[in-house]
């Protein structure tokens, strides 16, 4: 997922929704009317490949004439539930029939779509910004809508817009009167659009903040038929499976394809700048033949390091001076060399792969207008359709993208090279766009593909003074950029990448002499967000090391933050309420022990309370509780969902996830016995509460990972006296 | 050419003996409810049932299929699939959704062998079904709650 962009562009409390002129598209020919809003002329996407009007790229809902809503979503969902939370906005406001209730991706211009957490000016998911982003947006697109609908059926019943109400999809006017939806769409297209729309108070909601409503999407979802990428399937439609080079930054310099061209099915094998692409009428008719492809590499500027020559490089950095400052509050140094006690440790964090259920894929058909459609999940559509029309020689306006849900993402759908993108592109151009192809990795291509969580090294320091309080804190973080190289390279500021410090430079506790370093180290394994991105490995290298201090400051974990926490209420509330529920302080049964921590994380506040055991040096987590303040709850369950999945991803890559690459830099992991999330066996019980708050909403998808690591391992250290600063646990408890 | 018997409809399948029944049942058969997630038999995306037993369909090969029933996501029915599918959508147990039909059909076969299975039942029957959305914690509250609308 995208890192907080926000923070750089434009902060959540000023994001505003300026009042512009509605935009109505009319499409009275097909019965439908599409609104948004928007500067700019309603223009056809793409070509004559896509249907005609409605043209679903320049608004944000359609009413057909039976009734049905499609609302076009700005925001990509990957499984975190933005499509239910951005119907639950709409409808709020338009108050159609849940049942009656669609949401399709929507792509094609940055002025409807453009992520405005984001500054506006890309379209995108991430950061945990896809309610934030649309909450004003798609309420005041289903008021107007509504507005319009009833403003249409007043003007062919000849009544006053004020005796009609709406409810469930049908307008009805006092006298008894009635016409649904759909009856009126046409006519409401017709209409000026309003230029003041004003939404409902907050004590009126009846679909936010419902922790009864279901998803409009769980159904599908149950009995196959709900569609992902893997599933598009075209006319004429070829499937092609992927030879990667086996070490990051290798290219192809020849290879046999004889024998693989006479097998059954095989309809070519192409060279691509990604790798050799093997082409067949069906994925295992390709797959068959992938063997009998020999490649040769030239590995002349391919990383060549493993991950182990990677980390202790990291680690000698680490006790070094840090090549740029994150923050200097005070002075740190001073500080400590007239403390009374000083701690320190030193955290090794892996890589870590995303590894989705779904395997990376993208379908790409040219058209004989010259337009190109590709389907995939396109989480950052407005950098891959610039990629997709370099590759192809095309305008960017001549790319159309449909937006596919996909199995899963946690960030993989999000890279700034597009990689299955480009690949579906540049395969299809090989074979000189003779037929649609879909390009499917397999599990090890995903595995072994690279854009991993980079690794890192913190080496943290901190001096308490003789009354036990924290009077220094020094933090050198040591590792990748991930934006380094990339259009989001803007984020690098004074030689700091914020989604390598973030969660750390903004550490909540009140210390008055802090500093917070970083050194950005150049490796050739390519780097991406992982949900959560920097908070994934800096709430656990502060949380557990501030359980180190407190320990030294013979402190209560809970007692010892809430004192630093006093200009920090919305932290100091999580964790009371974590605390409290979880019984924090109460005797356990035998064996037992719990460890606290919370974290802010995209502007969302969790603490993790966690229950474990440890038996054999096994670590089993019984039990958790967490607690979340994400401001104005849209979809109560959604949350807790998201909450109890971050805290099951979070945990998995706690125990057990590391992604190494051998000495000769081949990456040693491919499928799911050598890379392990986390199992069924091993989820705990998990309890969420949410704190009741009318500030402006902020997200849950990333928000739930970054706490339940530290919360563990704290209470691993309870338990053993052994603080683990090597994950994951499994390799951590043995060094 | 190999003979499926897939939902109660027999289909000639163009295909080698040594074709994963995942890939026929998908490409050649054209039912895409069944996933690919990992090719291994270590995930469970692909499970179907074979006479009742769920199998994984990336490690069954259609040449050995003779004389069984085939069962995919779109075929499986009755009683307990459908307080499955009811229970899964009342507790919204699916996120992203790419391994419930794994799930699904991993819990069916486990409430049709075992109407009130205790938690280690449900780790031992569904721990090989990955989810990486990590809704383990509502597929185990879905399993119990479908054994008790079962019941009653």
């Amino acid at each position: 997922m995208l890192p907080r962009i926000i923070d750089h562009l434009a902060p959540a409390s000023s994001v505003k929704t300026s009042r512009r002129a509605f935009l109505v598209a009319s499409a009275a020919a097909a019965g439908a009317f599409v609104i948004g809003f928007g500067a700019v002329p309603v223009r056809a996407a793409g070509g004559a490949a896509v249907s005609a009007a409605p043209v679903p790229f320049d608004a944000y809902l359609k009413i057909d004439a039976d009734g049905t809503v499609t609302i076009l979503s700005s925001q990509f969902d990957m499984g975190q539930g933005s499509y239910h939370g951005l119907a639950t906005l709409v409808n709020e406001e338009l108050g159609a029939a849940w049942d009656r209730i669609k949401v399709e991706g929507a792509t094609g211009d940055a002025k409807l779509y453009g992520n405005l957490n984001w500054g506006g000016a890309v379209q995108g998911t991430g950061g945990s910004s896809s309610i934030t982003t649309s909450f004003d947006r798609y309420r005041r697109a289903g008021a107007a809508a509504r507005m319009m609908l009833v403003d249409a059926a007043a003007k062919d019943w000849g009544v006053p817009a004020s005796e009609i109400t709406v409810k469930d999809g049908r307008l009805t006017h006092t006298s008894g009167k009635s016409a649904g939806f759909g009856d009126m769409a046409a006519k409401a297209a017709q209409l000026p659009a309003p230029q003041d729309v004003a939404l409902k108070d907050r004590q009126d909601w009846t679909l936010i903040g419902n922790g009864d409503l279901r998803r409009y999407d769980s159904r599908a979802k149950t009995d196959g038929t709900h569609p992902f990428t893997i599933d598009v399937k075209l006319p004429g439609m070829l499937t092609a499976v992927m030879i990667h080079p086996p070490k990051f930054g290798a290219v192809v310099k020849s290879f046999d394809a004889a024998k693989a061209k006479a097998m059954k099915g095989v309809i070519d094998v192409v060279a691509t700048p990604r790798g050799v692409a093997v082409v067949g009428e069906h994925m295992w008719a390709a797959l068959a033949a992938r063997d009998a492809v020999a490649v040769t590499w030239d590995e002349s500027k391919a990383e060549t390091r493993g991950s182990a020559a990677i980390l202790a490089d990291y680690e000698k950095r680490a006790s070094g001076k840090p090549l740029a400052t994150a923050r200097n509050d005070g002075n740190a140094a001073k500080a400590m060399a007239g403390a009374a006690k000083t701690v320190e440790a030193t955290f090794r964090f892996p890589y870590l792969a995303h590894a989705a259920m779904e395997p990376l894929n993208a379908v790409a058909r040219m058209n004989r207008d010259g337009s190109l459609e590709i389907w995939g999940g396109h989480q950052i559509p407005g950098i891959y359709q610039g990629i997709a029309a370099g590759i192809a020689g095309i305008k960017p306006e001549q790319v159309v993208l449909h937006i596919m849900k996909t199995g899963g993402g946690f960030g993989r759908r999000a890279t700034p090279d597009g990689d299955v993108v480009a690949e579906a592109v540049m395969v299809a151009k090989a074979i000189g766009y003779k037929a649609p192809v879909k390009v499917q990795w397999t599990r090890e291509n995903d595995m072994r593909g690279g854009r991993y969580r980079p690794a890192y090294v913190h080496r943290l320091r901190a001096g308490i003074d003789a009354s036990g309080k924290l009077i220094a804190w020094d933090h050198h973080i040591v590792g990748q950029s991930i934006v380094a190289g990339t259009p989001f390279q803007g984020l690098i500021r004074d030689g700091i990448d914020q989604t390598s410090v973030e969660g750390a430079s903004n550490l909540p506790y009140a210390v008055p002499n802090l500093h917070v370093g970083l050194t950005t180290v150049d490796v050739g394994v390519p780097p991406l967000w992982w949900r959560a991105v920097g908070s994934t490995h800096t709430a656990y290298a502060t949380e557990v090391f501030l359980d180190q201090a407190a320990a030294a400051a013979g402190a209560d974990p809970l007692a010892f933050r809430l004192a630093m926490l006093k200009d920090h209420p919305r932290h100091a509330a999580v964790l009371k309420l974590a605390a409290d529920k979880a019984g924090w302080g109460k005797t356990l049964a035998p064996g037992r022990f719990m460890g606290l921590a919370v974290h802010e994380s995209f502007h969302s506040y969790v603490a993790h309370v966690a229950e474990v055991s440890v038996s054999g040096g096994e670590v089993k987590v019984h039990r958790v509780v967490a607690a979340v303040d994400c401001g104005t709850v849209v979809n109560p369950d959604v949350v807790k969902a998201q909450i109890e999945g971050g805290t099951g991803f979070g945990l998995g890559a706690t125990l057990a996830e590391e992604l190494t690459l051998g000495p000769d830099g081949v990456v040693e992991q491919g499928n799911y016995d050598s890379y392990t999330p986390l199992r069924l066996s091993a989820m705990p019980e998990v309890e969420v509460h949410i704190v009741a708050s009318e500030a402006p909403p902020t997200g849950v998808g990333e928000p739930g990972v970054p706490s339940i690591g530290p919360a563990v391992a704290n209470a691993v250290a309870r338990a053993t006296g052994k603080r683990i600063t090597t994950l994951p646990l499994t390799r951590g408890m043995q060094s | 050419m190999p003979k499926l018997n897939i939902n109660g409809v027999d289909h000639q399948v163009d295909a080698p003996d040594d074709m994963p029944l995942l890939w026929a049942i998908r490409d050649l058969v054209g039912l895409t409810g069944t996933k690919f997630g990992c090719g291994q038999a270590l995930c469970g995306a692909c499970t179907v049932h074979l006479d009742g037993q769920p199998t994984r369909s990336c490690q069954t090969f259609v040449g050995d299929l003779a004389g069984i029933k085939i069962t995919t996501i779109e075929g499986i029915g009755g009683k307990v699939a459908e307080t499955v599918r009811q229970v899964w959508t009342d507790l919204d147990v699916p996120q992203c959704g790419y391994c419930q039909s794994g799930q699904v059909m991993a819990a069916v076969a486990l409430l049709s062998e075992t109407p009130k299975p205790t938690d280690a039942d449900i780790d031992a029957a569904l721990d090989g079904n990955l989810c990486r959305c990590a809704t383990y914690h509502r597929i185990r509250a879905g399993v119990h709650e479908a054994a008790r609308r079962l019941e009653a």
